[in-house]
């Protein structure tokens, strides 16, 4: 039978439809569900209380990520360090609690695999493309990047999954976004991903389910696609997919819970049949010019306030709309910035090099190659936060670690940590952030803190500098390509 | 699950301000509960840190509907926005669009988001600001002390949900033939999704 050629998502889609309405809501199937301990009390209250049961615990995997400080986990005698905040401890005491009571696999704060959800997911092979995937953050959509339909959901949604393994959904609209051509020297796929914000806005994807297509996302390793589809939400697309192809496969290979044996063939085969057909229609195509795209960086409080390393703070007044207008002048007021003022004159004190955007190892290699030899700028604390405890042991090994601790950065454990600021890490009220993460709201890297997002060389060049800096300057022409993988 | 509703009238905070995200309605620091009541102490906290704003004014204290603007309930996907809002007492929030993740965790509460033209928010801020506002599931409008009239749409699912207070899991849960049917034929199509691996040694 000939059928109508499909996108990778509305395949996904007709693959998980448990049952169909006539107002078109379909009950869809959940493969893969990652639980924290934020967004997942109150589920497993709910559970309780209704005399419910986790449906597919197999299917389930729980980790602790935005509350654990990122001091030591052990001291000297290999007891487990206490938390000091009492709410942040009861709330991973409780997630021990729920995940024993409900029997899900759990990644204890302790294991050596312990990381952000959005790091762990991949790494572990858990998140797998053609799979949906959910969790009660809305960074989910990282985990398009392996071509699995993956999106934050609410608390009743964890509560309804963990119940029923189903979501009661609508079919979303679909937008392409291909980016062509070659990314130049010295930009990373963070400054491709800020790019689209600023092109599309923090709401052009409200509605869609995003596909990133085109010749620098296929040259893209699936770190920087993590990377690419960790912001869809920042856009406002609730997912944001790379079609899976060999690059996706050779990354899962062997990853322990990863398909093995004949188990892998069957998988592959099956991936192979994803990517959208040629003839695929979207509701919406965005296609962006990667020689048109510098390394970037933030200027206001969202995440669409996009402008290049060269060039200066923007006037309000030079925005078309009235409100834009307006939202720019509270911003530049929050950011403590004039108008007309360049990028690369502002200071910063604070440097965070983490968050699910940007602390895999290709981050840190990248953050390590700008600040080898350097030293950080005084004035400035830096924090690196390995994405988890694996990427942590690997950058040991190739001794990154060392490379930023002689210049001066902090050496941390793994977790959420500055990017939203709920453990002790903290940007100070009034001062500014360079930072790696993926929201420069008001108060999000604490209250009164001011960010500037950007990729992890160019927040280790704003380091080293002491001020927003083109990484392009800092960067040996030898060390082309070291952070556009 | 929420308590059935038909119609939310009363005074509404006359805001209108654009792309408020779930920082603004509830910040981080906020987030270390395990249940779901109190958080309308923490609602707009950096809001209501400034002198002048529209929550602490007492002629819309306590009002049940919150008048904003496009984009409401981007960023961070916590439900705790939508508890914060319901702990307020606010039981609809009219904007010109919404973040797809928070208008379905409003729902889930029991508080209906109502999506109007930006003209017509423009007028209900104006209108509200010494009129009452209602929402009205049954006749689908928005209505003023002004005699302003707008019609709004909702997901017909989601309207009854609204209106009978039902529990989407036990309803979601009284489908379990159908669950353990696909459950069943997709372990033959993609064996290797349950079948999950577990071995040792990985590289990052
Ligand atoms: S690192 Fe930041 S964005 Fe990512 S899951 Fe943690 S808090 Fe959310």
């Amino acid at each position: 039978m000939a059928s109508r050629p499909l996108t990778l998502y509305e395949k996904i889609w007709a693959d998980h439809v448990v049952e169909r309405r006539d107002d078109g809501t379909c009950l869809i199937y959940i493969d893969r569900h990652l639980v924290h301990e934020v967004t997942s009390p109150q589920a497993f209250a709910g559970l309780k209380a209704a005399g419910r049961r986790v449906r597919r615990p197999d299917l389930t995997l729980a980790v602790p990520d935005h509350n654990l400080p990122t001091s030591p986990r052990v001291d000297a005698a290999g007891r487990a360090s206490p938390i000091a905040d009492p709410e942040s401890a009861k709330q991973l005491a409780a997630l021990r609690q729920n995940v024993a009571d409900f029997g899900v696999p759990y990644i204890d704060a302790l294991a050596a695999e312990q990381g952000i959800v959005h790091v762990v997911g991949p790494e572990q092979g858990f998140t797998l493309p053609g799979t949906t995937l959910v969790c009660g953050d809305s960074h989910t959509s990282a985990h398009g990047a392996l071509g699995a339909l993956a999106f934050g959901i609410g608390t009743s949604e964890v509560e309804h999954v963990l119940a029923t393994q189903t979501l009661l959904l609508k079919q979303s609209k679909t937008m392409e976004i291909r980016v062509d051509g070659s990314l130049g020297f010295g930009v990373s796929p963070k400054d491709v991903v800020l790019a689209i914000i600023g092109r599309i806005g923090a709401a052009g994807g409200t509605g869609y389910v995003v596909e990133y297509t085109g010749e620098v996302i296929r040259a893209m390793s699936v770190e920087g696609r993590l990377t690419v589809s960790n912001m869809s939400i920042e856009g406002g697309a609730r997912a944001g997919l790379v079609a899976p192809d060999e690059t996706t496969f050779a990354y899962l290979k062997g990853r322990p819970m990863a398909p093995d044996g004949d188990s892998w063939g069957k998988a592959v085969a099956y991936w192979r049949t994803l990517p959208s057909d040629p003839a695929a229609a979207y509701d919406a195509v965005v296609k962006l010019d990667a020689t048109d795209i510098a390394p970037s960086l933030t200027w206001g409080t969202s995440p669409e306030d996009v402008v290049p390393i060269t060039g200066s703070v923007p006037d309000p007044d030079s925005f078309a709309d009235p409100s834009k207008r307006v939202a720019a002048r509270k911003s530049l007021d929050y950011m403590g910035l004039e108008p007309g003022t360049r990028m690369q004159d502002v200071a910063v004190q604070n440097v965070f090099i983490g968050s699910c955007t940007n602390s895999r190892i290709e981050d840190l290699r990248a953050a390590a190659a700008v600040a080898s030899g350097r030293h950080v700028a005084d004035g400035v604390r830096a924090l690196v936060v390995p994405g988890s405890g694996l990427v942590k042991r690997q950058a040991e090994r190739e001794g990154l670690d060392r490379v930023f601790t002689e210049a001066g950065f902090e050496w941390r454990e793994p977790g959420c940590s500055m990017c939203l600021a709920m453990n002790p890490d903290k940007v100070p009220p009034g001062e500014r952030c360079a930072s790696t993460s993926n929201r420069n709201f008001v108060g999000r890297q604490g209250p009164g803190a001011r960010t500037h997002l950007l990729s992890p060389a160019m927040a280790a060049a704003a380091a080293v500098t002491g001020r927003l800096a083109d990484v392009r300057d800092l960067m040996g022409r030898d060390l082309v390509g070291a952070s556009d993988g | 699950m929420a308590d059935p509703i038909t119609q939310v009238s009363g005074r509404a905070y006359p805001w209108g301000a654009k792309n408020i995200d779930t920082d603004i309605i509830i910040p981080a620091h906020w987030l270390k509960t395990t249940t779901r009541d109190g958080l309308g102490k923490g609602a707009f906290e950096t809001v209501r840190a400034v002198e002048g704003n529209v929550f602490d004014d007492p002629r819309y204290a306590g009002g049940p509907v919150l008048i904003a603007g496009d984009n409401f309930g981007c960023g961070s996907s916590r439900e705790h926005a939508a508890w914060a809002l319901a702990d307020l007492g606010i039981r609809a929030v009219i904007a010109p669009s919404f973040s797809d993740i928070f208008s379905g965790n409003a729902f889930k509460n029991g508080i209906v988001p109502v999506v109007l033209s930006q003209a017509a928010v423009d007028r209900l801020v104006e209108a509200a600001q010494d009129g009452e506002v209602t929402v009205d599931l049954e006749t689908m409008t928005v209505t003023t002390s002004y005699q302003d009239r707008f019609d709004f749409a909702l997901d017909p699912f989601r309207r009854d949900c609204l209106m009978q207070g039902l529990d989407e899991i036990g309803l979601t849960l009284a489908q379990d033939t159908a669950i353990s049917k696909f459950e069943s034929a997709d372990a033959e199509h993609r064996p290797w999704i349950s079948g999950r691996a577990r071995h040792e040694g990985v590289a990052v």
